[in-house]
């Protein structure tokens, strides 16, 4: 077999050893301190220096959703960013949207509308419908569809979890910068149609 | 991924520095497909300057004479939701949001968006050649599958797409790139700022080694009354455009009196046809003259099998993308993401 697809060396030679730095993050609240090199992404900080495993890995690379994260409130890819890039900002992630006993009204409304099967895309479905609801553009169950096309459930239990996010939406809730939940005012609306 | 150092800029000044005094140096800025890049090890930068922590590079603002200027490291996002983008660039607003996810525009630079690289399948193969990742080893998309490829302006070295929606608008509207550098600031004309893959295809674009984006500025004209963009993939979300229309019509009643369109996912760059533009104005809009344009912009058109598709459906796709735009009665509301899906 030709080895003409063999990359040529580099014509420099890359640091052999990593050139860690303090890193601080704040996570859910909280300022955390880590030592990491710079290639670190903000998904493998969250769950291999911080223990934050809530956050999963799917695909590494953008494409499923499941390192969803909220940056200022905005729904981003956490395995696509460098963690040290994201010092001064406030991150939320699932644990820190809710715990065991208080559940927020998106993973509540997961359980109730038995929106997951295996579990494994659910943080990052439940951050990213948390964003969507602070970006207040998807109203109809097309556009929340359409603003959900970036999480990827291969169990397939899409139709619930677009159930869960349609009642969580027209009541309303909202995660502000600082990364905590308010409920905003809105007009009254019709009792979700499913139980 | 490999070994790399990185600095955070504090200024435009720095970062040029500070890529100029670092070899085999790489610009960050939102990341979402530089990381991706390297994580596959088709990117090898050993420095990154991020320059994320840019802010003066994150404004959006009127232009005196009625533009406006997108500041490089604000977000796709944020533009495409950005009331004066929305009222009087709807185009834009409605193309940026026809691509990638709510996440990738968070993250997504308007000047990264301009720099993304190809998604041809063997660009990311490391195991076959191809001669824009490593020049000289060949183009393996030519014989090979090369569906999502490009039909105009190939070369027998690369058949490559430019796989941006953004750009497509930013082509028709006739945006100009600022861009600021070693040598200090120059401007570049959308339509000769990426480039036709000819012998050299390793280049996508014309920006001279270390300079950086600073804004992309928005002439006046947003064509906000008739405009269409038809996104054709093979996913209803989330997916590259196998073909796209991007069009600004300035109408008289039933006349054209300006067109400008452009086409993304058939060529090496945002392909625009003057010579097809002009075919329009001042004509009266009709499927009969649609058709002619469009058999004009593809008559160059080379299939390579796989991809031959392309030709007849980026035919009817002008086609359909004109009647839109000239059969618009008034902006699409704030939502028209949905739209996009025909």
């Amino acid at each position: 077999m030709s080895l003409h697809f063999i990359q040529e060396p580099l014509d420099h030679t890359p640091p052999a050893i990593a050139p860690t730095q303090p890193v601080t993050l704040h996570i859910n609240g909280e300022d955390h301190t880590i030592q990491i090199a710079p290639w670190t992404s903000l998904l493998d900080a969250l769950r291999e220096y911080l223990d934050l495993t809530g956050t999963k890995k799917g695909c590494d690379h953008g494409q499923c959703g499941a390192c969803t994260v909220l940056m200022d409130g905005k729904r981003i890819n956490s395995c696509l960013a460098l963690a040290t890039v994201y010092q001064g900002k406030q991150i939320t992630t699932i644990e820190g949207l809710g715990g065991e006993d208080d559940l927020s009204p998106l993973q509540q409304a997961f359980i109730d509308h038995d929106a997951f099967q295996c579990g494994y895309c659910t943080p990052g479905q439940i951050c990213s419908a948390q964003g969507l609801i602070n970006e207040g553009r998807a109203k109809t169950e097309d556009e929340v569809r359409e603003l959900m096309s970036g999480n990827l459930c291969r169990c397939g239990a899409y139709t619930n979890i677009l159930s869960a996010v349609m009642e969580v939406l027209h009541d309303g809730q909202v995660v502000v910068d600082n990364g905590t939940l308010v409920t905003i005012p809105m007009q009254p609306t019709q009792s979700s149609s499913v139980n | 991924m490999n070994s790399f150092t990185l600095t955070q800029a504090a200024a435009v000044d720095e970062a040029v520095s500070d890529f100029a005094g670092h070899t085999g140096a790489a610009y960050l800025g939102g990341g979402t497909n530089l990381i991706d890049l390297m994580k596959e090890n088709v990117s090898r930068p050993t420095h990154l300057t991020s320059l994320n922590h840019l802010s003066a590079l994150g404004q959006i603002e009127d232009l005196p004479g009625g533009g406006l200027r997108l500041g490089a490291l604000a977000t796709n996002a944020d533009t495409a939701w950005n009331p004066e983008v929305e009222v009087r660039y709807p185009l834009l607003s409605q193309t940026i949001l026809a691509g990638a996810t709510p996440q990738l525009r968070n993250m997504a630079t308007n000047g990264g968006n301009l720099l993304q690289r190809t998604r041809c399948y063997y660009f990311y193969d490391l195991a076959t050649p191809c001669n824009k990742r490593e020049p000289g080893t060949g183009c393996s998309a030519i014989n090979g599958m090369n569906r999502v490829c490009g039909v105009l302006g190939t070369s027998e070295s690369c058949i490559a797409t430019q796989p941006s929606d953004m750009c497509v608008a930013l082509a028709a509207l006739e945006a100009v790139v600022r861009v600021q550098g070693p040598n200090g600031e120059r401007t570049i004309k959308f339509e000769d700022f990426h480039r036709l893959p000819g012998d050299q295809p390793e280049l996508d674009n014309t920006l001279a080694p270390g300079e950086l984006i600073t804004a992309i500025d928005l002439p006046a004209q947003g064509y906000a009354k008739n405009f269409t963009y038809l996104k054709l993939r093979d996913r209803a979300s989330y997916a590259f455009a196998l073909v796209s229309v991007a069009v600004g019509l300035e109408m008289d009643g039933n006349t054209i009196k300006t067109a400008r369109f452009a086409l993304g996912g058939v060529a090496h760059k945002p392909w625009r046809d003057q010579a097809a533009e002009k075919m329009l104005e001042g004509q009266t809009a009709s499927p009969d003259l649609f058709r002619q344009v469009a058999a004009k912009v593809f008559e160059s058109a080379i299939g390579y099998g796989p991809n031959s598709f392309k030709i007849e459906l980026g035919k009817r796709a002008i086609v359909r993308a004109l009647k839109q735009a000239t059969e618009m009665d008034q902006a699409l509301d704030s939502n028209a993401f949905l739209n996009t899906n025909p």
